[in-house]
């Protein structure tokens, strides 16, 4: 079997359109939930100022707290695509195996 | 004076040190190296947290390390934001690019493209917007690096400053390839790091380690205003500088979505041995960068609150508020080494620039666009790349000093990212998820995001008294009219090959199939 029909079959294959799906199923959600999240603080710091002023944490006011909630966004972002990432490279190593394609080669 | 002098040596001793030890990695590197996998990708054997640091360093600029430090120190809040837009630039690198990336391609962003679209247009269309963005970022880098040396290392000219990054980032490149690059940027993130951890420590013993106490001093800062007059800002609040929030958001997306099309970014993920090792080492690079940005609040903050902006003003300007901080609280031997930390920065990230270039000439354009994808004589593409790189080299060390320190060069990184943004990343993510996508999209896309991002600076503030574009980056507008074109290329035209190669691609990226192996020892 050569790598042209091998793809084709695991294109074909439902674990490969699960396997896709669950991808996208994570990513697109959590793409738009980060670019929404990331432009709402320049929008805030640009047009409800008042807002960003008030201080929360002693003297520490919305704008830093905000700005450093990005930072533990995109941390916690992160490490749940790496966990959910641990799940597609088992079903990806399944399906290549089912398919008689190693991934070493 | 004496003090001026032994200050100054501390620092060109400690550089020297750093200089050393690179090239006796180097040395090594051009010892293990043969072969092009080897020279382009470092045999594809770099570890996931190695990549990560490397990462790191290849994207902590100088523009980051004193720029928003000296931003943060003059203006407060507003430099913050830059912090921001860094780090979470790389949720785009890892949810859409660097797997699919390392599972397709074998040496530069324009694999990707050629596996499924035509090879000669779109590889050479790729290959222009690389060396354009790679040239701008480095022009930036050297002026700010002969800069920066000319105040750091009293008696060191501002041309001489300049020819001696120019011919280290060269022999880097030429005898030690990618392995040697990649040590280079390790062991520059390793000291960016401590270098940034001490300062914030340092910071934090001034308040008692108290940080309500710290953040209560930044509420009240005095400086001496434009007039003349004495004013008291309030450093946490938004708006102190920037007053058009669409030039903040216009350089969001900049930053966003040019991270991920940056092409001396990418290349690095084709050092690691397979996908999953990318998806690590894009985690170690974030945890990396943002430890770090978080720390520009310490260091930045900082030297406002313990400095105040008059005194930064006056002392060497506000590139130099970082280093003036570690002389005010660390002593001249701490002075001394941030200032050879700083420079170790520029010199790393422009070694990784000339060998983007570099690989991108060779491998793109001239063993896949002039010889058809054929070698002619073996090892045919990594001796063009080591000229490339003395090529690209010489060029930037005449245009920075033909340039001069005086010219204000910061705009170029922003247009780097602009058109990493406009050109680079629309057309990849095309090639990798849609299927009609074909080479008139790419070309165009490539085409009118490049043209556009350059066009709309040209008539921006930087550039005009009285501007016909507002904006200081071009990405709010840049963006759209790449996709547009991105778009409007592909529908206008038809290519059966694409679609049918698409097949192939997606599960090469989705699965790792035929990806690219890591060589035996």
């Amino acid at each position: 079997m050569n790598r042209d029909d091998r793809c084709r079959r695991i294109f074909r294959d439902p674990d490969f359109a699960e396997l896709v799906r669950r991808k996208a199923t994570l990513i697109l959600p959590a793409t738009l939930f980060f670019v929404i999240y990331y432009f709402a603080l320049p929008v805030a710091a640009g047009w409800f100022p008042e807002f960003m002023q008030k201080e929360i944490w002693g003297r520490v006011n919305v704008a830093y707290l905000f700005a450093l909630s990005q930072f533990l966004m995109t941390w916690g972002l992160a490490f749940l695509y790496v966990w959910a990432a641990a799940g597609w490279d088992r079903r990806e190593h399944q399906l290549l195996k089912k398919i008689g394609a190693d991934s070493k080669e | 004076m004496i003090a001026v002098v032994q200050q100054g040596n501390t620092a060109l001793w400690m550089f020297l040190a750093f200089v050393a030890a690179t090239l006796v990695i180097t040395y090594f590197s051009a010892r293990k190296s043969s072969g092009a996998s080897a020279y382009f990708a470092a045999g594809r054997r770099i570890t996931g947290w190695q990549n990560g640091l490397a990462v790191a360093g290849d994207y902590m600029s100088a523009a980051s390390f004193l720029g928003i430090a000296g931003m943060i120190a003059m203006n407060g809040y507003d430099g913050f934001l830059y912090s921001v837009g860094f780090l979470v630039a790389y949720l785009t690198v890892l949810f859409l690019v660097a797997e699919p990336l390392r599972n397709t391609g074998k040496y530069t962003m324009a694999d990707v493209l050629a596996f499924r679209l035509s090879p000669k247009p779109v590889r050479a269309a790729a290959s222009v917007s690389t060396l354009t963005v790679s040239l701008f970022y480095m022009i930036a880098q050297m002026v700010g690096a002969g800069v920066l040396v000319r105040q750091l290392i009293p008696g060191v000219s501002y041309e001489v400053a300049v020819v001696g990054v120019g011919i280290l980032m060269v022999v880097y490149v030429v005898f030690g390839g990618m392995l040697a690059t990649t040590w280079v940027q390790i062991i520059k993130a390793v000291l960016l790091i401590s270098g940034s951890l001490f300062l914030s420590y340092l910071v934090l013993q001034k308040f008692h380690f108290d940080l309500g106490q710290f953040f209560s001093s930044l509420t009240a800062i005095s400086s001496t205003g434009p007039n003349g007059e004495t004013m008291t800002r309030n450093f946490l609040h938004p708006g102190l500088i920037f007053k058009n929030p669409w030039d903040q958001i216009s350089l969001g997306m900049a930053l966003l979505f040019g991270t991920a099309g940056l092409p001396h970014i990418l290349i690095r993920f084709y050092t690691v041995p397979d996908a999953k090792t990318a998806r690590a080492s894009v985690v170690w690079a974030m945890l990396i960068i943002g430890a770090f940005y978080i720390m520009t609040t310490f260091f930045g903050f900082g030297a406002a609150s313990l400095l105040g902006p008059d005194y930064v003003k006056a002392n060497g300007g506000t590139n130099m508020a970082a280093p003036e901080l570690a002389r005010v609280l660390g002593g001249e031997v701490f002075f001394a080494f941030i200032s050879a930390v700083a420079f170790a920065t520029i010199l790393a990230v422009v070694a990784g620039l000339t060998i983007s270039a570099s690989t991108s000439f060779a491998h793109d354009f001239f063993v896949n666009v002039i010889h058809h994808g054929k070698e002619h004589r073996p090892g045919e593409e990594v001796k063009v790349a080591r000229i490339t790189a003395f090529v690209v080299g010489a060029a930037s060390i005449g245009i920075a000093i033909l340039l001069g320190p005086a010219v204000n060069v910061a705009f170029l990184v922003g247009l780097a990212f602009a058109v990493a943004a406009s050109a680079n990343l629309p057309v990849m993510l095309a090639s990798l998820f849609w299927r009609r996508f074909n080479t008139a999209g790419a070309v165009g896309g490539l085409g009118v995001g490049l043209l556009s991002s350059i066009g709309l600076i040209l008539v921006s503030p930087d550039f005009m008294k009285e501007p016909i574009f507002p904006l200081k980056n071009p990405a709010l507008v840049s963006i759209p009219l790449g996709l547009i074109a991105t778009w409007l290329g592909t529908v206008l035209s038809k290519e059966k090959a694409s679609e049918e190669k698409f097949v192939e691609l997606t599960v090469r990226a989705q699965t790792g199939l035929g990806a690219e192996k890591a060589t035996e020892h």
